[in-house]
């Protein structure tokens, strides 16, 4: 590329003989100086990253009201929370019994079902699996149920009980159960 | 550097009037307390000035990029925004049967407009289609002060100007001539906060709130001003400094 | 070059790894380290490091607002808001990359009327002046389009004006203009392409700052005298000296660039560019953003479409040619007494320009504006043609270091002042 004439000019550092004390004092400058700038730069880069966090008008959707009143016992809604299905499941005597008779010992996951729903009836679960993602199939009265009765994931064939508890499949954990209340005694607010 | 300080003189008279006013004078300055390098919003003047367009201007104007969750931005409690909120149905839905159906208002909606389209606007207010009032401050050259006069601008026509039908004059309005009535007049609200509701003070409490509602990040946005300038005034010290050193040895 | 491992320098067994199969680092030494650069480098050297900063900036900003901005006519100017009300510093990211447009365009203004008044331009480095053009020319085109995607009133006008100019090529000018909209007017598939093309032309800017920063380091940098450094004792290794020097520019433009960000971050835009677009009314006045103004004013100083045109085109061609037009051996102004005049008369005519150009287009701006048209073209066309023949420049000094350490510095001979014996640079 460039002609190579030998860089010229002043040396880096103070010429020989010059007092030591003259370096330092340049080399702490710089130190603090780069220093200095590369907080600055650093500090640049909050704002970006910050930008990618859900915004104020996708926080404010955060919470969703269901009305519980039209759910038959036995029947199973999906609502939109968070961009994510929610099951809930309004469960018949049977199937509660079947939750509450399991010993935790032969569960995956152990969680005993009372401490995954507020009301017995009223099962409310994310409606993701936990192996990767998929939407489980269950919700409909034609749907398989896998061989729990709950739901079964037709990605990789995780069964899921009554409970919305892992009973077999490659899904890890549990459906997650979401923060949600009881408005009223036909109505949650979940989120 | 004599060419430094000609191109100085040069660039400032150029960006001096980058955008060219209407044909209506400048509006005064009306020295609000938010115009100004370091100025802040009065919280009681944003509540005030919400109330006016509550009770007076959102019967014509919408301000469709505004949701009542930012109510709680300008001091009212969570309690107070979800009150007003729920004040007005909402049109939402589909339901399950396929119909639209009307709930109180939420946090997360957006306010509601007066008129469902810009076509039902016009009909009702004779053919003139009240503006959209969320960046109105930005959007008029002469900004809040501009607001201000043209709220406070109906006076009678000069003698000799004959004023359309279905218009009113007003003093700074480009061509005089404006399909919007004088919607201010003493004494026609009661101020929550017992302040005199004079034609002055509402225009005032009004145009700030739109100049909040414009610019919502304003006081946040200079507040890191300030700290964005000390740091570079801190960090610019050091780097002449460093450049002096480098340089000491050198004559150039 | 011959095959095998680069022969590396450099200590760091990582760094020397790296550098024996792609000598990166000493790519990075030799031009930005040691790479020799006239020791008389004023401030406005400093303008190139700070374009090139500034159109990192840009693409950084923009990448990010292309994250949250939607691409269509019902909901550009929605989603602009949004950014600024609603994702976290938004408002910071668009104020900055508005405002970056503007800054850009200064800066690079000012890095080309350096390029002119020192002669940057002449042989050796046309084409390095040429790629510079061409980085103009693209930077128009670039910020023209991103004004058009918040889909305010200035926005849709500014875009329905522009795109119209094509319409006066005779025969498929009306064609051309079609296939620009996408449609038979200014409307959702031109707001798409737009976007497209806002997106893309930044990185071809990249590309072609890259071959102009190539061309620089064959040529090496010109320098207020203009002469050629004929040795050592001209030239300064390029760190520390013109890192720090550059470091000291890019603090001040920093500043001011925060202090419009923060403090007034609209005041070099046009209020009705937050009026949505509205196809059915015109804004009162359409006047394009102060960096367009020259231009503009020329395209209106001419009574005939296609002639305004091709005058507002042709003051940016002639720039192309340029290194020919003018035909002084002597580069800097400094020493051409009349042609300094001459230009330091034209850069006051483009600011008159600039002015004429924001007002509307009657009475007597039009004629200040045909007057101003006509210096700009006689500067290039015929003062400068002329001069190279009619001038006498003054003396020029002998080198470099003669001229900044005086007399007493002998070329090769007695110790100079500052310039001690080249030492190999070490890493700070």
């Amino acid at each position: 590329m460039a002609q190579t004439s030998a860089p010229s000019g002043a040396t880096t550092h103070s010429p020989a003989g010059a007092p030591a004390e003259a370096v330092t004092k340049r080399d702490f400058l710089k130190l603090t100086t780069t220093a200095f700038a590369v907080v600055g730069v650093g500090a640049l880069a909050w704002p970006f990253i910050s930008s990618l966090a859900p915004g104020g008008d996708v926080l404010a959707l955060a919470s969703t009201d269901v009305d519980l009143a039209p759910i038959a016992e036995g029947s199973a809604v999906t609502v939109m929370w968070r961009g994510k299905p929610v099951f809930v499941r309004h469960r018949t005597a049977a199937e509660i019994e079947a939750a509450r008779a399991e010993p935790l010992s032969g569960l995956k996951d152990p969680a005993a079902d009372d401490s995954r729903v507020q009301q017995a009836p009223w099962l409310v679960v994310v409606g993701i699996c936990t192996h990767l993602g998929c939407v489980p199939l269950g919700q409909r009265p034609t749907d398989a149920r896998g061989d729990f009765g709950g739901w079964f994931c037709p990605c990789h064939g995780s069964h899921y009980d009554t409970s919305g508890r892992i009973r077999r499949g490659p899904a890890p954990t549990n459906l997650e159960v979401p923060s949600y209340t009881f408005t009223s005694d036909t109505a949650i607010r979940i989120g | 550097m004599r060419i430094v300080k000609a191109l100085a003189v040069a660039l400032s008279l150029s960006f001096a009037s980058p955008v060219l006013a209407a044909e209506a004078p400048p509006p005064p300055d009306a020295r609000f307390g938010f115009a100004g390098l370091f100025g802040t919003f009065d919280r009681g003047a944003l509540q005030r000035g919400f109330q006016v367009y509550k009770e007076v201007c959102s019967a014509c104007h919408s301000m469709r990029l505004l949701s009542y969750r930012n109510l709680l931005d300008i001091g009212l409690t969570d309690e107070q925004v979800r009150a007003i909120a729920a004040e007005y149905q909402i049109t939402d839905g589909p339901n399950e049967d396929g119909e639209m159906f009307e709930r109180p208002g939420r946090l997360s909606d957006r306010f509601r407009r007066p008129f469902p389209n810009e076509q039902a606007a016009r009909v009702a207010n004779n053919g003139a289609y009240p503006v959209d009032l969320s960046v109105i401050t930005k959007a008029r050259a002469g900004g809040a002060n501009y607001i201000h006069a043209l709220l406070t601008g109906y006076v009678d026509p000069p003698a000799g100007v004959e004023v359309m039908p279905g218009m009113n004059y007003n003093a700074w309005f480009a061509g005089n001539q404006i399909a919007m009535p004088n919607v201010l007049n003493p004494g026609q609200l009661e101020f929550a906060d017992g302040t005199e509701a004079t034609v002055e003070q509402m225009s005032r409490d009004v145009t700030t709130f739109l100049a909040w509602a414009a610019e919502p990040e304003m006081e946040r946005r200079r507040q890191m001003g300030v700290k964005v300038l000390i740091f570079l005034a801190i960090l610019g010290g050091l780097v002449y400094a460093t450049k002096r050193k480098v340089w000491a040895d050198v004559k150039h | 070059m011959a095959i095998g491992l680069h022969d590396s320098s450099f200590k760091n067994p990582v760094v020397r790894w790296v550098d024996q199969r792609l000598p990166v680092f000493t790519m990075i030494q030799k031009e930005y380290g040691t790479f020799p650069t006239p020791r008389n480098f004023n401030y406005f050297w400093n303008f190139g490091a700070l374009a090139m900063i500034n159109l990192m900036i840009m693409i950084a900003t923009g990448v990010f607002l292309a994250m949250h901005y939607t691409a269509h006519v019902d909901h550009a100017f929605e989603s602009v808001e949004r950014i600024m009300r609603d994702v976290h510093f938004g408002w910071l990211i668009r104020y900055a990359h508005m405002n970056g447009a503007h800054l850009f365009f200064a800066v690079v203004f000012i890095h080309i009327w350096r390029g002119m008044y020192y002669g940057s331009y002449k042989a050796p480095r046309e084409l390095l002046w040429i790629l510079g053009v061409i980085i103009f020319l693209l930077m128009m085109a670039t910020a023209f389009m991103g004004y058009v995607l918040p889909w305010g009133q200035m926005s849709f006008w500014g875009a329905t004006v522009i795109t119209n100019l094509f319409s006066a090529i005779p025969l498929i000018g009306p064609e051309i203009v079609t296939y620009l909209w996408g449609g038979f007017s200014v409307d959702n598939p031109t707001l798409n392409r737009f976007f497209s093309l806002h997106f893309l032309l930044p990185f071809v800017i990249t590309g072609v700052v890259f071959l102009h920063v190539a061309a620089l380091h064959i040529t090496g940098s010109n320098n207020p005298l203009g002469i050629e450094p004929k040795g050592p004792q001209d030239t300064l290794p390029f760190h520390p000296y013109y890192t720090a020097k550059d470091s000291v520019g890019i603090v001040v433009y920093l500043a001011v660039f925060a202090f419009l960000i923060f403090f007034m971050p609209n005041y070099l835009g046009h209020a009705d560019n937050y009026i949505p677009a509205n196809p059915l009314v015109t804004p009162a006045h359409i006047v394009p953003e102060w960096y367009f103004l020259p231009f503009y004013a020329i395209l209106r100083a001419v009574p005939d479409k296609l002639g305004g045109v091709i005058l507002m085109f042709g003051a940016i061609a002639v720039l192309f040619v340029l290194p020919w037009l003018d035909t002084s051996k002597v580069r800097s102004m400094r020493f051409r007494p009349i042609a300094r005049i001459a230009f330091l008369l034209w850069t006051v005519n483009f600011m008159v320009l600039t002015w004429v150009g924001a007002k509307p287009a009657e009475g007597h701006y039009v004629l200040i504006a045909q007057i101003g048209t006509m210096i700009y073209f006689a500067y290039f066309l015929v003062v400068l043609p002329a001069l190279g023949r009619l001038e006498r420049p003054l003396p020029l000094p002998e080198s470099i270091a003669r001229a900044v350490l005086g007399p007493k510095a002998q070329l090769g001979g007695g110790p100079v002042p500052g310039a001690a014996t080249a030492q190999p640079m070490e890493k700070a």
